[in-house]
């Protein structure tokens, strides 16, 4: 995993997370939205809504990817500080889901940027979201189960 | 004064759908806004060409997540059209029913951004909470929570239990008691009513002007409502009022919401306590459609929501042309930003209630010169 280390530990206990909405069709982002709320509450796990991609340690992308929304994504990224991890949300930001052969769509996230997690799901439910986080965060050195001790 | 140029977007915090605008201020005051769009077009309607008649209606209902049952009602009522087939009166009353809670949810959640917009996160992060019961019940009625595809050509997927039906009307208790409240706090909130009145007023002859539609054409003492004017699925049966201010500001937008928002209980409760016998499962499902054309049209949360559909017969459709509700609301409102200040805009922006994935529809690549071009919509809708 790129990033991992020192500074990937830093972030385990809170990574601040950032939502990109590049070209999908608002269901996964309603529920990435539901599942930043407190019904579900990932602040448990230190998950927090970064609105900047300069204060923001995971990406999570939602959608198509159109070959405009693919370019900003890319500058997101680029502008994110490393460590950076990225989390593919649902069905079309892994393989494109229904708009698999549309024209203007790239249809995968890991063409334009490396992609740590991918949480399926048309759209995935909040918890499955959360479960992806948390996964990022077993693979960055053990979360819960390292504080548990 | 200098004129600055402010880009909003596409990844903001207070916008949550990639969409940019690009504000012009001078000091503070806003003197021009333009539209960007593009950053959500995924080819749908030629996607649509492509696909049989089945498959269109998982097409259409991933036009916009919110509102995917209401784009799914109209395209297969549409198609019913075309293929001659009419659901049964229980189904008509069990799509009825996920689209009025998809309304309540979609008007929750835009209050709830509209909280945070203002810096209200505590009435953000509540009614995000209790918008969480909708999506119970939207769960519980199609089995998902957000894409609820009950809708196939002739009636529906699933029917309603009595199970089910104790248990709706239990939550909808709850959930019309927490949106009285919301109601209350909208009404009284010392916050919420700086913020919001007198903020991008559109008049009742601008609003027909500019041809805005749903609830941005109602806040401004237009009466209309596809639901009424011209009945589809169970909507002739059920008695219910249809909402209107006449304040036409976006504090005004977001009451029409709320008391929507409430008459949609009552819908609901209706379609569950009146839900008439028989079967909602079609046995048969028809695949080829004869040749001819048909316009569609359904209130979604947003506004009056258009499908034309052409067919030359066969497994595909020839033309599916989608006319959307945040495509009128936003492109046509630029002028009301003008004279506002910047910290305003992305209140009057929500005030519309964007749907950006909603409307995606043209953008123009010129491949040929090696350039891409991006033709704005606004131009294209003139003819450009």
């Amino acid at each position: 995993m790129r990033g991992a280390g020192m500074g990937a530990k830093a972030i385990r206990y809170s990574p601040w997370v950032m939502h990109f909405n590049a070209g999908a069709c608002n269901g996964c982002d309603i529920e990435v939205l539901a599942a930043l709320t407190p019904f579900f509450d990932p602040e448990r796990l230190g998950v927090k809504l970064a609105p900047n991609p300069r204060h923001a340690d995971v990406i999570i992308v939602t959608g198509a990817l159109n070959k405009k929304a693919a370019e900003r994504l890319r500058r997101l990224y680029d502008q994110t500080p490393s460590p950076k991890f990225v989390i593919a949300c649902g069905a079309c930001a892994i393989s494109g889901g229904v708009f698999t052969d549309s024209y203007p769509v790239i249809s995968r996230a890991d063409k334009v940027v490396p992609v740590d997690v991918y949480v399926p799901g048309c759209p995935p439910r909040p918890e499955a979201i959360i479960y992806g986080i948390k996964k990022l965060l077993d693979k960055l050195g053990g979360h819960l189960e390292s504080s548990a001790r | 004064m200098v004129i600055v140029e402010i880009p909003i977007g596409p990844q903001h915090p207070a916008l949550h759908e990639p969409i940019m605008l690009k504000v012009k201020t001078d000091g503070e005051e806003v003197v021009e806004v333009a539209v960007t769009t593009g950053y959500n077009h995924r080819g749908i309607e030629k996607l649509l060409e492509k696909n049989s008649w089945i498959r269109g209606m998982y097409i259409a209902g991933r036009v916009c997540g919110i509102c995917n049952a209401v784009h799914t009602q109209t395209y297969v009522q549409g198609v019913e059209k075309l293929m001659g087939v009419e659901p049964t009166p229980r189904a008509n009353y069990i799509r009825t029913m996920v689209m009025e809670l998809e309304r309540i949810h979609s008007h929750m959640l835009i209050c709830a951004v509209m909280a945070e917009i203002v810096g209200f996160d505590t009435l953000f992060m509540l009614m995000m909470r209790d918008r969480e019961r909708v999506m119970y019940l939207k769960e519980l009625i199609t089995g998902s929570r957000v894409h609820a595809d009950i809708h196939v050509l002739g009636g529906v997927k699933r029917d309603v239990d009595e199970v089910r039906r104790a248990r709706i009307l239990d939550e909808l208790r709850k959930i019309e008691e927490r949106l009285k409240y919301y109601k209350k706090v909208y009404e009284s909130d010392y916050t919420l009513i700086r913020r919001l009145s007198e903020v991008g007023r559109i008049s009742k002859s601008d609003a027909i002007r500019l041809s805005v539609v749903g609830p941005t054409l109602r806040a401004s003492g237009v009466k209309s409502d596809v639901r009424f004017d011209d009945p589809y699925a169970a909507y002739s049966e059920i008695p219910f009022n249809v909402e209107y201010r006449d304040e036409g500001d976006s504090w005004a937008r977001m009451m029409v919401r709320l008391d929507e928002a409430l008459e949609s209980v009552n819908i609901v409760r209706y379609t569950v306590e009146k839900l008439p016998q028989g079967p909602a499962v079609p046995k048969t499902i028809p695949r080829a459609a004869k040749p001819g054309e048909v316009i569609s049209r359904v209130e979604a949360p947003r506004g009056e929501l258009l499908y034309h559909i052409v067919s030359t017969g066969g497994s595909n459709p020839y033309r599916v042309k989608i006319r959307t509700p945040s495509f009128l609301n936003i492109l046509n409102t630029e002028s009301t930003y003008l004279g506002h200040r910047l910290a305003d805009v992305p209140v009057i922006f929500a005030s519309y209630d964007p749907c950006i994935s909603c409307t995606e529809r043209v953008v123009v690549v010129d491949e040929k010169s090696g350039r891409k071009a991006y033709v704005s919509l606004k131009e294209l809708a003139r003819g450009g």
